[in-house]
């Protein structure tokens, strides 16, 4: 379980990114976090394992304060928080192998990572996880030579290797095209679901957010105004998070593709599989 | 009619009359410069310059061949004055430049501006005056030349590198970061992979540089080739200096065609 509260972020240069947030996330729920650009829904995920230092607040992973930790406590703490990145965040010239393997850091001193000896245990793991995702074919090939979907599923592979408590997924699928976007959004709730994992998702597509998260929290100007089922997010809600726009017209526009996109996609999935 | 038509120009008219008048300043100093260089040349020397030139030719074609045999070991000593100086400045360069860059210096107020002066330091001294200071502190010879090229490249080197560092895309080390690695993963995982392509080619644009800068070394008497160039200009041996020059050709040639092939593998 996952609780910040009164979470606070203000940058150098002055910019309130957040104020005041507090959220719970229960194990195993995949929480979509949705808002307009600037809102401050990659600061607020960032804070989380502080790649960016909160100003104020409190953040609780399963019992263990992770705002005050000193350096090599909060080394402890990120190996059981797996991120997944908008740009996938690949190492670019080491192979799909290394690129997994490097989500057990944490886990082995720095010779072993630097010599590429990890435990047995981590290389079966590593294995078992590309098969998972589908590059089992792939292992040797190099990351900068992968499609943006195959690198996500790489990115996804290094943070499950992590054997996270929870996951921070930034932007999953904005720079992939809709079929697999929802792959992608596919897989990830999948994991989640076998692993009872929980998740906050940065997510800008609002349709496909509906589609596969089981709750919404919507974010404007660094604060909460919204969290709910999915299906209570309408219009005005919408227009709360986002600003005023003619959000029937575009809704009953993306359902009518949505049930076709769907069809298609899960039957392509298939003829791949 | 014509009131209503719309009229564009790329600058004002007082930008223009400044920009003419920037033209005319820069014109009068270029005229004042060469009136003055003029006034304190010889100029019957200068227009004497080509039949000198002529002169020299005669009396340095043909090269004398047979020389060669006295050149391969200086030769020998200028290659590893390169390469060996080239690889003793890196030792220094590397840490230098993560201490320079913006992203990995332990400290932008205090350590940064410090690796920064001995960047600029080495840079500003070309590798004949260091060679000129070194033969005066520990004596002529081959050891003066490769510290002397060393010296020099330290700057050439950690500038270039600490730049790459500073470009590198920052999403990769927080990726690693976020993994629960060490700084010293961090490192190894985050950034030396994005460096590596641009330490390469470093490496062999500077060992190449030093090829051509190690063999005018031995005029100051720091070992090498010149040492030889600069006995058989001193006894007017036109025939040696032409071999001499043709032996260097070919060694740069060689280097830059070794360079481009390592430069072409790696990357």
């Amino acid at each position: 379980m996952l609780t910040i509260t009164g979470l606070s972020k203000r940058y150098k240069t002055g910019d309130e990114a957040l104020t005041d947030v507090s959220l719970s996330v229960p194990d195993g729920q995949v929480l979509g976090l949705i808002g307009p650009s600037g809102a401050g829904k990659s600061t607020l995920i960032r804070c989380v394992n502080r790649l960016v230092e909160p100003t104020n607040g409190s953040i609780d992973l399963n019992g263990v304060e992770l705002q005050r930790m000193g350096s090599s406590k909060l080394r402890k703490a990120r190996r059981r928080i797996g991120m997944i990145f908008q740009e996938y965040a690949l190492v670019e010239r080491l192979s799909v192998m290394e690129n997994v393997l490097s989500g057990r850091l944490g886990y082995v001193g720095f010779w072993a990572s630097w010599f590429r000896k990890y435990p047995q245990k981590d290389i079966q793991e590593a294995f078992r996880l590309l098969d998972r995702v589908g590059l089992a074919h792939m292992v040797n090939k190099r990351a900068d030579e992968l499609s943006g979907g195959q690198r996500q599923r790489v990115g996804i592979a290094r943070a499950l290797i992590q054997d996270p408590e929870l996951l921070l997924v930034d932007e999953p699928t904005a720079s992939l095209d809709p079929k697999t976007s929802r792959q992608i959004m596919r897989l990830i709730c999948e994991l989640c679901e076998e692993r009872k994992l929980s998740a906050i998702i940065n997510i800008h597509d609002v349709a496909l957010a509906k589609l596969f998260v089981q709750r919404i929290v919507g974010l404007q100007a660094g604060q909460i105004v919204f969290d709910g089922e999915p299906e209570s997010l309408d219009a005005s809600v919408l227009t709360q998070i986002y600003g005023e726009e003619d959000w029937e017209a575009t809704s009953q526009n993306d359902k009518a593709n949505d049930a076709h996109v769907v069809d298609d996609s899960d039957k392509s999935e298939q003829d791949g599989a | 009619m014509n009131t209503s038509t719309p009229v564009w120009q790329r600058r004002t008219s007082t930008q223009q009359l400044l920009r003419w008048f920037a033209w005319l300043v820069f014109v009068a100093i270029f005229v004042a410069c060469f009136m003055y260089i003029s006034n304190r040349t010889e100029w019957f020397f200068v227009f004497d310059g080509p039949r000198i030139a002529a002169d020299i030719y005669n009396r340095a074609t043909p090269p004398r061949w047979s020389y060669i045999e006295k050149l391969w070991e200086p030769l020998w000593d200028t290659l590893n004055v390169a390469t060996i100086g080239t690889a003793l400045s890196l030792i220094f360069a590397v840490p230098i430049a993560f201490l320079a860059a913006r992203n990995t210096t332990p400290s932008v107020t205090f350590i940064r501006p410090i690796a920064l002066l001995i960047i600029v330091a080495s840079r500003s001294i070309n590798s004949l005056i260091w060679a000129l200071l070194l033969v005066a502190i520990i004596g002529p010879g081959i050891l003066a030349g490769t510290i002397a090229i060393a010296l020099r490249s330290i700057g050439f080197c950690a500038k270039l590198l600490y730049e790459a560092i500073e470009e590198i895309d920052h999403d990769q080390v927080e990726a690693i970061t976020a993994t629960g690695a060490r700084r010293s993963q961090i490192m190894s995982y985050g950034i030396v992979p994005q460096i590596l392509p641009a330490f390469a080619g470093i490496t062999v644009f500077r060992w190449d540089i030093n090829i051509r800068e190690s063999t005018v070394l031995g005029l100051v008497g720091a070992g090498g080739i010149g040492l030889q160039l600069q006995g058989s200009l001193n006894t007017l041996a036109w025939p040696q200096v032409a071999l001499i020059l043709i032996v260097i050709f070919i060694a740069v040639l060689i280097s830059e065609w070794v360079s481009a092939i390592v430069r072409k593998a790696i990357i």
